[in-house]
């Protein structure tokens, strides 16, 4: 018996031991999926997309709160980062980008697709659409920062020869990128679904926002790069020709107004009651939002999440020990004009004395309704609760005020000559220089969550970052047509957008001046990453931050002026009055104050409007001209 | 004293250790200074304290890049470096001034040639230069008056935007470091030869400041050329308040 077993165990092994020579060590990995794999799957040709979707570049963003406050629109409230308004100079390679590696990757999927015959051919196309959406994209993102890069649509391959020169190609000119993004967007929009509900994925909608934004940019280079001849080099890798103004100016009005006529898209007006809330909603709301057109998505409990929410919540309701750092600054919150079209700085003071406010909000009542969907100021709610904005106690004291105050948030101390024990220093600050509070006496609104839960590090926030909406599309519309002689449809625009911030009195057509263009986008789309490359493209950064200092009355005058020098964050600080027994007892009295952590002027170099290419990169490459004035 | 003994002989271990472990670094430091001044026939051009630079190339060397070499306010520059053959250059936009043609390499590079320690002084051709300065106290106002001499003419010259004259408490004064300026806008010059302007000393100049009670402030003239970015700037003059 046991023979037989033997011999049969033998046989086994014999028969069932050995493979083929040839398959002896092949075995398919089971951590990675092969090209043949997923090119016959839509599912995971998606996966490989949504990988590309995730690095899109952006500059400001809620996922980077700390890039917000470099420029003038709001204070670093975190000790690590006061440096940022102690600087005077913005390096020269700040903002470069040279991403070649994520091209590459954009390029060999465009290739990969266009040969993968096993997906359906309507799947291909979106998908080809996509990529190409974001391949253009990218290069709109690299000639905003770096001006003409080389122009690659083709993956390109070493050979291992020894000579790479092949692979080395010149800076293609600025102009020809942007012909590129808007050639391209011409393309795709028949590729990529219409569909408004789309708004985490391209559309027809987002390409043609894009394509505005895009020729936009080039019609105001090329019409203000005139005013800075030096901002150029000899073979138009900077610069863009005059005479190509009107041209792209056209081509923006023509892609804003195919999505306005489209009518698939609308401004968000689902709160029409509080149209404060209703701003602010128009950014969190993700429910049938008929004014998002492309957006960065973000989902609860699938590890995808962001912490805007907890990086800016106000400590009178933070979830953490932090919160309360993006600070707008006052020379934002007074571009927000008054419901008659007025612009006028926050009353503080009549003649001699101060204003004595019942409560802290007054002083910011009949105004743009953006003010309080942006920004959340003294006297207003967070999550249902009130903020406690307050700079200290102003008690009178032998016939002039004197100020008491504490260095922590809410700090109970007693008042000289009145009662002790009291709160002397609002709980969400402002305390100069103390991290987390409110130190120019305002929180960022824009994109705050109001969910429970958003403000603590286990849950954050699924609030969206929104890339691409309406009102922006209305406003490239209105700017490209003033740009082209038209007032009266800019003024129709801009109106549209205006009156749902409540200012319903219409602008005219005559009413329509450059300063009116610039201030309507400064107000309406604070705090989107429009800042700076709008500042770049209308030539006004080395202006608004040429690096001197301004005094408390200038931050106040030449409110809504295109040009007007913002160098140095301002605050506004209201102070509660202690006075037994007068009519202000109680009431609130604000000052125009400067943090004693903002020492320098900020200055835009002419060589910072195109970031610098480093050293590595020109080297390696003896085609490419370097950036002007560095 | 078992234990005394143990220390003693760690802490001599430790000793050789410390001295024995380390070998000098590979490569010396550099030593040779390279130190001058940018100039207008001798004269040092004055300009805003790290705004300006020039760069050194040294080719030869399987990646390039510039040493950056930063002006000071009084026009003088200073630079550890090794012995070498450098390219210098100023890049285009640099300063309130034009590069010279060089007349061993017929453009603006300068071939420089490091074999110790070397003083060399860089001409250039400033649009302007401040003549004839004077600064002083006169009241409660600093007064200054000036020439203003125009070096570039005809086809690259440029006109004045504005003149500027700062205090500052402090030595380093430039457009981005003064208390208070006055501004003179060069449409309203009438004589370059003869320009005169003044400036009000704050009475909190010489009671609040940094250093408390400070009794002097620094004073310099600045001067925005049309179309360039760098400002021209005069010496620092110490004013008694």
């Amino acid at each position: 018996m046991k023979k037989y077993l033997l011999i049969i165990s033998a046989a086994l092994v014999f028969v069932l031991g050995c493979k083929k020579d040839a398959d002896f060590l092949q075995t398919d990995p089971s951590n990675i999926l092969t090209d043949e794999t997923v090119w016959k799957s839509e599912s995971l040709v998606l996966s490989v997309l949504a990988d590309l979707y995730n690095r899109y570049v952006d500059q400001q963003t809620i996922t980077n709160w700390v890039e917000y406050t470099n420029f003038d629109e709001a204070f670093p409230s975190q000790a690590s980062e006061y440096w940022r308004v102690q600087q005077i100079d913005y390096p020269y390679d700040w903002w470069n980008l040279w991403d070649y590696g994520q091209m590459r990757d954009l390029n060999l999927f465009i290739q990969k697709c266009t040969a993968a015959t096993a997906l359906s051919e309507e799947a291909r196309t979106r998908f080809l659409g996509e990529a190409r959406f974001l391949r253009a994209a990218l290069y709109f993102e690299e000639v905003k920062r770096m001006g003409g890069v080389p122009l690659i649509t083709e993956p390109m391959t070493y050979d291992f020869s020894g000579d790479p020169t092949y692979l080395q190609h010149a800076r293609a000119k600025e102009s020809e990128i942007y012909d590129f993004v808007i050639a391209e967007m011409d393309t795709i929009k028949t590729m990529l679904p219409d569909d408004p509900a789309t708004q985490s994925r391209a559309t027809k909608g987002v390409a043609l926002a894009m394509q505005a934004r895009a020729a936009l940019y080039a019609a105001s280079i090329a019409r203000y790069g005139a005013g800075t001849p030096s901002v150029a080099t000899a073979g138009g890798e900077v610069g863009i020709p005059a005479d190509k103004a009107e041209g792209y100016y056209q081509k923006a009005l023509t892609a804003a107004q195919e999505i306005i006529n489209g009518g698939k898209y609308s401004l968000y007006q689902k709160k029409a009651e509080d149209l404060q809330d209703n701003f602010a909603a128009t950014f969190y709301d993700k429910s049938n939002n008929p004014e998002v057109i492309f957006a960065q998505d973000f989902k609860l409990k699938s590890g995808k999440v962001q912490g805007w929410t907890i990086a800016n919540q106000p400590w009178s309701s933070a979830e953490e020990q932090q919160g309360g750092r993006v600070n707008p600054s006052l020379n934002l919150a007074e571009q927000f004009e008054k419901l008659d079209n007025t612009y006028a700085p926050f009353a503080t003071n009549s003649g001699s004395d101060y204003i004595y406010y019942e409560h802290p909000g007054d002083i910011f009542a009949g105004r743009d309704a953006r003010l309080g969907g942006t920004i959340m100021l003294p006297g207003s709610k967070f999550k249902g609760k009130d903020l406690d904005i307050w700079a200290g106690i102003m008690y009178w004291n032998n016939g002039a005020y004197s100020i008491i105050s504490g260095d922590t948030y809410g700090e109970i101390g007693n008042i000289p000559g009145g009662p002790t024990g009291v709160q002397i220093v609002g709980t969400d600050g402002p305390i100069d220089g103390k991290e987390y509070s409110a130190q120019t006496g305002f929180l960022v609104r824009k994109f705050m969550d109001p969910t429970i839960g958003s403000g603590q590090l286990g849950t954050q926030s699924e609030v969206w970052w929104v890339r691409y909406r309406y009102a922006e599309v209305l406003l490239n519309a209105a700017e490209a047509a003033f740009e082209l002689n038209q007032p009266a449809v800019a003024a129709g625009y801009m109106n549209t957008v205006r009156s749902r911030a409540g200012l319903t009195t219409p602008l005219t057509a005559a009413d329509i001046t450059f300063d009116r263009i610039v201030h309507e986008r400064k107000v309406e789309l604070a705090f989107e990453g429009h800042e700076l490359f709008d500042n770049k493209r209308w030539r006004l950064a080395h202006k608004v931050w040429n690096g001197e200092s301004i005094s408390a009355s200038e931050v106040i005058s030449n409110i809504g002026k295109a040009d007007k020098i913002n160098t140095q964050i301002y605050g506004l600080w209201p102070y509660k009055i202690y006075n037994p027994g007068s009519a202000n007892d109680g009431k609130y009295v604000f000052k125009v104050v400067k943090s004693a952590n903002v020492t320098a002027a900020h200055r835009f170099n002419l060589g910072n409007y195109y970031s610098s290419i480093s050293a590595d990169i020109l080297s390696n490459n003896p085609k490419l001209v370097k950036n002007p004035n560095q | 004293m078992k234990i005394m003994f143990r220390r003693k002989y760690i802490t001599g271990l430790l000793i050789a250790l410390t001295a024995f472990a380390c070998k000098k670094d590979n490569y010396d430091e550099p030593k040779t200074t390279f130190k001058g001044s940018i100039t207008y026939q001798g004269e040092a051009i004055n300009v805003a304290s790290l705004a300006v630079y020039f760069e050194l190339w040294e080719p030869g060397w399987g990646k390039s890049g510039a040493i950056a070499v930063q002006i000071q306010q009084d026009g003088s520059f200073s630079s550890l470096l090794f012995n070498g053959n450098y390219k210098l250059i100023i890049p285009a936009g640099q300063g309130p001034f034009r590069s010279v043609t060089n007349n061993a390499t017929n453009n603006d590079t300068i071939p420089l040639n490091l074999t110790g320690s070397t003083t060399m002084n860089i001409e250039v051709m400033p649009y302007y230069m401040i003549r004839n300065q004077q600064i002083a106290k006169s009241g409660t106002t600093a007064a200054a008056s000036f020439k203003l001499e125009q070096i570039i003419t005809g086809a690259n010259g440029r006109s004045i935007e504005n003149v500027y004259l700062y205090l500052n408490q402090t030595t380093i004064v430039d457009q981005s470091n003064y208390k208070v300026r006055t501004a003179l806008a060069g449409s309203s010059i009438t004589d370059l030869n003869n320009v005169a302007m003044s400036v009000d000393i704050p009475a909190s100049m010489s009671s609040v400041g940094t250093t408390g009670a400070q009794n002097y402030a620094y004073a310099r003239i600045g001067v925005k050329i049309a179309g360039v970015e760098d400002l021209l700037y005069s010496t620092v003059v110490k004013i008694d308040l």
